[in-house]
């Protein structure tokens, strides 16, 4: 590891070892538990698509089903196969039927669960068969046309339509983006349910549905091919639906997927029961999918200071990891969130920020952290913006940072035009080249500035890390530990999805899950 | 109308006002913009004449770049031949007066003879809380004590994504004296929706009159608040204290000293 900061090696590990108690909690908790989104990941992954004349998602008419005769708790997937062997159809025909009336979910008679049982598995070795050819394809594209150089420069697409989006994002492409998130329309993480087909009109995004997804997947790949450089995917596993858009980005082959309960429990108001037994879940199938999940913590600092919340960032970090290593997660994969919201107009604010962005560094350092730009204090004067944004490019190249979002210099106003976002590449690639080795020629004052600050900051990440420990995680959150917003257990939407595990529950895609990721149930 | 205060550079004629660049009256600007046409000459005339079209005097393409995938991309500097007559042009601005914290709190008790009761919510799907809180919480806002912080104030913060539909039923509930709405995102210009929205919620239920309603966000003016049917508008750098003043000035007026 680099030390750039000075700092001492046990005080990282002791904040690991804190943080791995806190996720096993997390894990455990969700491990005994399913929810209605998690049963319905299972039959997009067994191959159910469409949605019945309303647009109602045929996955959510058969979970619905399930959980209104109370038989959540057992998983959809056998009484689901049940109905497939007593009517001969195919898992999409099933769907159709069940969400017709014309088929029951019954429970399948003891004698026949055997043979349900292994047609959901073949069913969810399918699914696993499409996945793995995906991450095949990737590594491919990868190797035939590389991915340019590092930190991955990201930008965000959000018109509401997703083939105005494809063309903003092969003008992104040419300009040397390698990252393409598609911004959700706003609120979609409220939805219970995934919308159906391409979409052409959203509010601050465009809806994440699976049509879109490969539309854009498919414009991309093409765009990477024209300009010699595989270009990734992004968008958002997050809010109700967290495991489903983990499943459809498996198959569509996403590259990177937002994950993080917390940024739902915080920013969205998600019940925490609901999204971290959501989470476990999401992660195995990004895990198994070759998917590099980010986090939010960058978000927190959006509501509470940079300089005094510095440490609830990094603690954040510290579970965030442990619980994606639980759940199969390389550290490659971790997409750890930073952000440099720091006010530009504080003395030293540059130093200060250049210890956070180091630290993150140093503490994970095979991690590709996702360091967000300054947003919070961007304002309509786009001229300072651009010299923030600016400030931010430095930090990063500097640093190393692994996943670069674009600073916009409109960023208070409205969501990117399309020169904003040409500028932006244009002003980061400068940068990262004026700068490409800062790295290796600078050395921190001992004991200096940076080096205290950075410790500072480490030592009170452990001290919060023990107090989260000590009281658990959900306790934690209720008294609004991080980012400020304290958030009750029973509270926020979605609470009605969960149900405990029956001790008879059956879930082949997750037992195919643990295998792709070499794990044995919970660890 | 007579507008002295505005004169202060030498010279500026207030019925012939322009952009100034380094000379009085030279009407310099500068627009930047793309066009869904590939870099070349023709495109480039383009943007010259769509400058003209603005109103720009010997318009000059100072920097022209090819985006890719058919944009380009312009920065341009014209002389505006417009004026404007600044004095016909009135802007309507909330009325409250110069108070501090102390004032504030001990006219409002006397006038009100008790504290306000105030709800604060961030509505529709908007999920924005920085702007409400800054307004609201103890804490406050640059340097500033929130709304909370105030004894001549009793204040509900409901936080984001709350319905209109509950909003009315918290007024209700607590029997508001003062509703504060924020609305943040303005794609599509949802957020005029939903304030006329609530404007005829509180409207259907009677409550309108009762009522000092404000609202606030980035995009907000006063003078469209006013449109929209509420008492005020706070746009962006509002301060709690510039709130809580208009509180006092908008209750004195609605119950003057009999
Ligand atoms: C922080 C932030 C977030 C945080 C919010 C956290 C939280 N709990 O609030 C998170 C990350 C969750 C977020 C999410 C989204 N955001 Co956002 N966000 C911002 C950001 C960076 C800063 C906003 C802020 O906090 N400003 C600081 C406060 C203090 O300023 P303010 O709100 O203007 O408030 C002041 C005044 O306006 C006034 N005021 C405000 N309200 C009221 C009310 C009353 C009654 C009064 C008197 C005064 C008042 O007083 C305040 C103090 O002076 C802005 C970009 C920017 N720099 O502005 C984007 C921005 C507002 N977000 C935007 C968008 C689109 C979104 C999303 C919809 C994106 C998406 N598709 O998912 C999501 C979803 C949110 C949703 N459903 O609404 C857009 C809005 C574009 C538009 N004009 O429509 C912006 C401008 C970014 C962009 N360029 O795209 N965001």
């Amino acid at each position: 590891m680099r030390n750039l900061l000075d700092l001492d090696p046990t005080v990282i590990e002791e904040c690991r070892r804190l943080a791995a108690e806190i996720a096993r909690e997390v894990t455990g908790f969700a491990r005994a538990r399913t929810t209605t989104s998690i049963e319905r990941a299972t039959l997009r992954w067994m191959g159910v698509e469409g949605a019945d004349p309303e647009g109602v998602p045929l996955v959510n008419r058969v979970v619905e089903e399930a959980r209104q005769a109370g038989a959540l708790g057992l998983g959809i997937a056998i009484p689901f196969a049940g109905a497939m062997v007593r009517s001969g159809l195919s898992p999409q025909e099933a769907a159709q039927a069940i969400a017709d009336g014309r088929l029951s979910l019954d429970r399948p008679p003891e004698s026949l669960v055997p043979k349900c049982r292994s047609l959901a598995r073949d069913l969810a070795e399918a699914g696993a068969r499409r996945v793995q050819e995906t991450v095949r394809q990737r590594e491919q594209l990868i190797r035939d046309l590389g991915e340019g150089p590092h930190p991955l420069l990201y930008v965000i697409v959000a018109s509401g339509n997703i083939y105005e989006d494809t063309l903003q994002a092969k003008v992104c492409v040419q300009a040397g983006a390698q990252v393409i998130a598609v911004i959700r329309s706003t609120a979609q993480s409220l939805l219970d349910y995934i919308p159906e087909g391409a979409t052409t009109e959203g509010y601050g995004g465009t809806y994440a549905t699976q049509m879109n997804f490969r539309i854009m997947r498919q414009a991309l790949d093409e765009a990477s091919r024209t300009h010699g450089r595989y270009v990734r995917l992004c968008n958002y596993a997050s809010g109700l639906c967290m495991p489903e858009m983990s499943a459809l980005g498996a198959l569509e082959r996403l590259d990177v997927m937002l994950n993080d309960a917390l940024y739902g429990i915080l920013f969205r108001d998600i019940n925490m029961q609901r999204t971290l037994t959501d989470q476990a879940f999401s992660r195995r199938i990004s895990a198994a999918a070759g998917i590099i999940i980010n986090t939010g913590e960058d978000n927190y600092l959006t509501t509470a200071d940079a300089f005094e919340a510095g440490h609830t960032v990094l603690a954040s970090e510290f579970i965030n990891e442990q619980i994606g290593l639980r759940c199969g997660l390389r550290p490659e994969q971790l997409g750890l969130g930073h952000a440099m919201q720091m006010n530009p107009w504080q003395e030293d604010m540059l130093l200060w920020e250049i210890a956070q962005a180091q630290l993150v560094r140093e503490v994970f350092p095979r991690s590709p952290i996702k360091y967000m730009p300054p947003t919070r204090y961007m304002t309509g004067d786009i001229f300072r913006g651009h010299v923030q944004d600016a400030l931010f490019n430095l930090v990063s190249v500097w640093t190393g940072q692994g996943i670069h979002l674009l600073g916009m210099m409109t960023e208070a106003m409205h969501t990117p035009h399309v020169h904003d976002r040409v500028l932006a590449l244009e002003s980061a690639r400068m940068i990262q080249q004026a700068a490409r080795h800062l790295e290796e020629e600078v050395r921190f004052q001992p004991d200096g500035r940076i080096q205290r600050r950075a410790r500072e900051v480490l030592d009170r990440a452990e001290a919060l890390l023990r107090q989260v420990r000590d009281r658990g995680l959900f306790q934690a959150l209720a008294e609004g530990v991080f980012a400020d917003i304290p958030r009750s257990p029973e509270g926020g939407r979605g609470l009605d999805g969960v149900a405990l595990r029956e001790p008879d529950y059956e879930n082949p895609v997750e037992e195919v899950l643990d295998r792709m990721t070499d794990q044995e149930g919970d660890r | 109308m007579n507008r002295p205060e505005l004169a202060v550079v030498p010279g500026v004629d207030l019925q012939q006002v322009r952009p100034y660049g380094d000379t009085l009256g030279d009407g310099v600007v500068q627009v930047s913009f793309s066009l869904p046409l590939p870099a070349c000459p023709e495109a480039e005339e383009a943007a010259r004449q769509l400058a003209l079209r603005m109103g720009l005097e010997e318009p000059q393409v100072y920097h022209r770049a090819d985006l890719g995938y058919g944009f380009s991309f312009y920065i341009l500097y014209g002389r505006c031949r417009h004026a404007v007559d600044v004095t016909r042009t009135l802007v309507p601005r909330v009325q409250a007066l110069e108070a501090s914290f102390e004032e504030i709190n001990e006219r409002l008790l006397r006038v009100a003879g008790r504290p306000l009761r105030v709800v604060g919510a961030c509505t529709g799907s908007d999920a924005h809380t920085v702007g409400i809180d800054a307004i609201l919480n103890m804490k406050g806002f640059a340097g500033e004590y929130g709304l909370e912080r105030y004894p001549a104030l009793r204040v509900r913060n409901l936080g984001a994504q709350v319905t209109n539909e509950r909003l009315l039923h918290e007024v209700q509930a607590t029997d508001a004296d003062v509703v504060l709405v924020s609305q943040v995102v303005t794609q599509k210009d949802v957020h005029l929706s939903n304030l006329a929205e609530w404007v005829d919620l509180v409207e259907a239920a009677g409550l309108r009159d009762r009522l000092l309603m404000a609202c606030g966000g980035p995009r907000i003016r006063h003078e469209t608040a006013l449109e929209l049917g509420f008492d005020a508008g706070f746009g962006p750098g509002t301060t709690p204290r510039q709130v809580a003043a208009w509180i006092l000035s908008e209750w004195e007026r609605r119950h003057p000293p009999a």
